[in-house]
């Protein structure tokens, strides 16, 4: 790039142009939606397992926001994955919203409400309490849906979810092709916001952040507000996904409150490799496909191979698990003949 | 009134026993082990075994249990913790949980999911009256060993040269090496050490608390408010830290039962906020 004696000579359609090239569209992420559009054909009888994947891969993109893209560690980000999925629980039970879409949003909404609060809890201390401070709102959420029976079911779970058809037209069925249309599409347009906010100068800005706190305030980077304004973002991401399980599950239970949810979702991340939107998605399916193979073999025991899974990965070196991605990435440079044009 | 203090006092006295290995190992190598716990169901399981099966006295299982723990632990530093004190904490976490989850499923296929309890002999069980307040007499003795060892350990720490090896070596690493301290021998002896103390912390608590393949991830919470709230720096600060969540959560649970652990929580949080560096941290704690 251009080195800073040369500053003077930038002009903001030069940097406009830097942003333009960073947010194109590379072939393979084409290639990748496509496929995942694809599986609506070609995989009718996977769509129940599909859906699930869709919706893991929207609560771990809405993880690597703030671990991939702030640096922030949460042991409890199933908080808002279970809060969301409560708020739609009970906006279609009491039959206050029951058009699905619009329950999404307000779940989206109600639950950016509490990353905000939670948000400045966050702000404070170092990696071991955000671990704990994380890890006790989910803990004190559990311990509230638990208490409150009456209004949240308790320990049964939440039952008697009303759920509109889509759109007013598609009803959800017992194969889950609706849900999965429904759950696809959703993951698509929020991955498009994600994509478009990661790449604007808010985006990078995060990264500097994420790099070093102290010279991104140097450069007059508001470091508290940055990371204030993330962490709700993921925060509704996340209880966009809980309410996308509660509404094509038609249920909702304090188990999406467990810690193991959290940590499950650590790994998903760490397969598929932070700090790109991608990393999610790619963690996901792998992550259930492995899930339903291990599960197959040793059904009781699938948390046995999922501890050895963590262990090996940090031992081998995260660098090297998700270095696997890396020709793919070289091959999409290459492949894009626009950015080799730009250069020469 | 006074028997809850009482309760209290003995949870919390069992807490730090389990917890301060934790602390060390945090304040000494910045190290954040969730697998703590599966050191001290490794000391619970040991206890059972030897005294359900094998018929091993009660009391005499318990220094066992600490020597097998910390053998445990002495191995796993070694061989697997030792890579990863220079990475970063999301490795430390992922590397622990790994750990756990393993912990936990093997357990539940060699021992079986339910819980499980150890045969208490005779004179350990019941309770008796003293001015008036209940006395149990297992509590008593889980009072009675954790206080003479938390004084030993005190005494180990203010007056040995290893003690004194130990807090140069937590204070600043880099000096201490400088001073031709071997902090990573200090260390391993340490981390040993505390696995044993959870070790033991867990064969007396089987009784108490419980024991069951998901112990770890249970009490992980535990172990981890009594480090924060009390700081790493010293062990009276995870001390008086154990003994308030000790009697905390057996109050709340006696008088506010539908709270659960709710008020534990509220208050681990509101701490955290107003002293992120822990309760009884010195101000210029790294």
């Amino acid at each position: 790039m251009n080195s800073p004696v040369k500053t003077k000579s930038v002009t903001a359609s030069d940097v406009s142009g830097l942003f333009a090239a960073r947010a194109r569209w590379h072939p393979l992420e084409i290639i990748f939606w496509l496929a995942a559009f694809s599986t609506i054909f070609l995989l009718p009888s996977k769509h129940l397992i599909l859906t699930e994947i869709a919706i893991l891969a929207l609560f771990a993109l809405s993880l690597d926001l703030i671990l991939g893209y702030a640096g922030i560690i949460s042991l409890g980000h199933a908080a808002f994955f279970g809060f969301g999925a409560y708020v739609a629980g009970l906006l279609g039970k009491n039959g206050i919203i029951t058009e699905p879409l619009l329950a999404l949003i307000v779940s989206g909404l109600a639950t950016s409400v509490l990353g905000f609060v939670t948000s400045f809890l966050v702000l404070r201390g170092s990696d071991l309490t955000r671990l704990m401070v994380t890890l006790g709102i989910a803990l004190m959420l559990r311990e509230l849906a638990n208490r409150y029976r009456d209004i949240t079911g308790g320990a049964d779970g939440l039952q008697g979810i009303v759920v509109d058809p889509v759109f007013g037209m598609f009803r959800f069925d017992i194969f889950g092709h609706t849900a999965f249309y429904y759950s696809l599409g959703v993951l698509f347009v929020l991955f498009l916001i994600a994509r478009r906010i990661v790449n604007s100068p808010f985006g990078l800005s995060l990264r500097a952040v994420k790099a070093n706190p102290l010279r991104a305030s140097a450069i007059s980077i508001s470091v508290d507000g940055r990371l204030v304004a993330i962490y709700t973002l993921a925060a509704a991401y996340a209880g966009i996904a809980g309410a996308l399980l509660t509404q094509t599950q038609a249920f909702a239970s304090l188990a999406y409150f467990d810690f193991d949810r959290s940590a499950d979702l650590l790994l998903v991340l760490i397969i598929g490799g932070t700090g790109y939107l991608y990393g999610g998605l790619i963690g996901a399916v792998v992550f259930k496909v492995l899930h339903d193979y291990l599960s197959i073999l040793t059904p009781q025991y699938w948390l046995f191979w999922m501890g050895l899974l963590l262990v090996l990965i940090v031992l081998v070196g995260r660098e090297r698990i998700t270095g696997w991605t890396t020709p793919l990435r070289d091959l999409a440079s290459r492949l894009d003949w626009r950015a080799r044009s730009k250069k020469s | 009134m006074l028997t809850i203090l009482f309760d209290g006092i003995a949870y919390g006295m069992l807490l730090f026993v389990l917890a301060c290995g934790l602390a060390v190992t945090l304040g000494l190598m910045n190290f954040v082990n969730l697998a703590h716990g599966a050191f001290a169901m490794a000391g619970g399981y040991i206890t059972v075994t030897l005294v359900n099966r094998l018929g091993v006295p009660f009391l005499l299982s318990l220094p066992l249990a600490f020597l097998a723990s910390a053998a445990i632990g002495l191995v796993f530093e070694r061989t697997l913790y030792v890579h990863l004190y220079r990475k970063p904490h999301l490795d430390q976490v992922l590397f622990t949980i790994g750990l756990v989850f393993m912990a936990v499923a093997a357990l539940d296929y060699v021992m079986g999911s339910s819980q499980v309890y150890v045969q208490l002999p005779e004179y350990l069980r019941g309770r008796f009256d003293v001015f008036g307040v209940g006395v149990g007499r297992y509590r008593l003795l889980i009072i009675v060993v954790c206080g003479l060892l938390t004084i030993a350990l005190q005494l180990i720490l203010s007056k040995t040269r290893f003690g004194a090896r130990l807090r140069a070596a937590v204070d600043d690493e880099r000096v201490a090496r400088g001073m031709g301290i071997n902090v990573n021998r200090v260390f391993a002896l340490t981390f040993a050490f505390g696995s044993g103390l959870a070790g033991l912390g867990g064969a007396l608590g089987v009784e108490m608390l419980g024991l069951d393949p998901t112990f770890p991830l249970k009490f992980m919470i535990y172990f981890l408010i009594v480090v924060t709230v009390g700081g790493t720096s010293s062990i009276t600060g995870p001390f008086f830290a154990s003994l308030l969540l000790g009697i905390g959560d057996v109050a709340g649970k006696y008088y506010v039962p539908t709270l659960g652990a709710f008020v534990i929580y509220t208050i681990m949080i509101v701490v955290l906020l107003w002293r992120p560096q822990g309760l009884f941290a010195r101000s210029a704690a790294r």
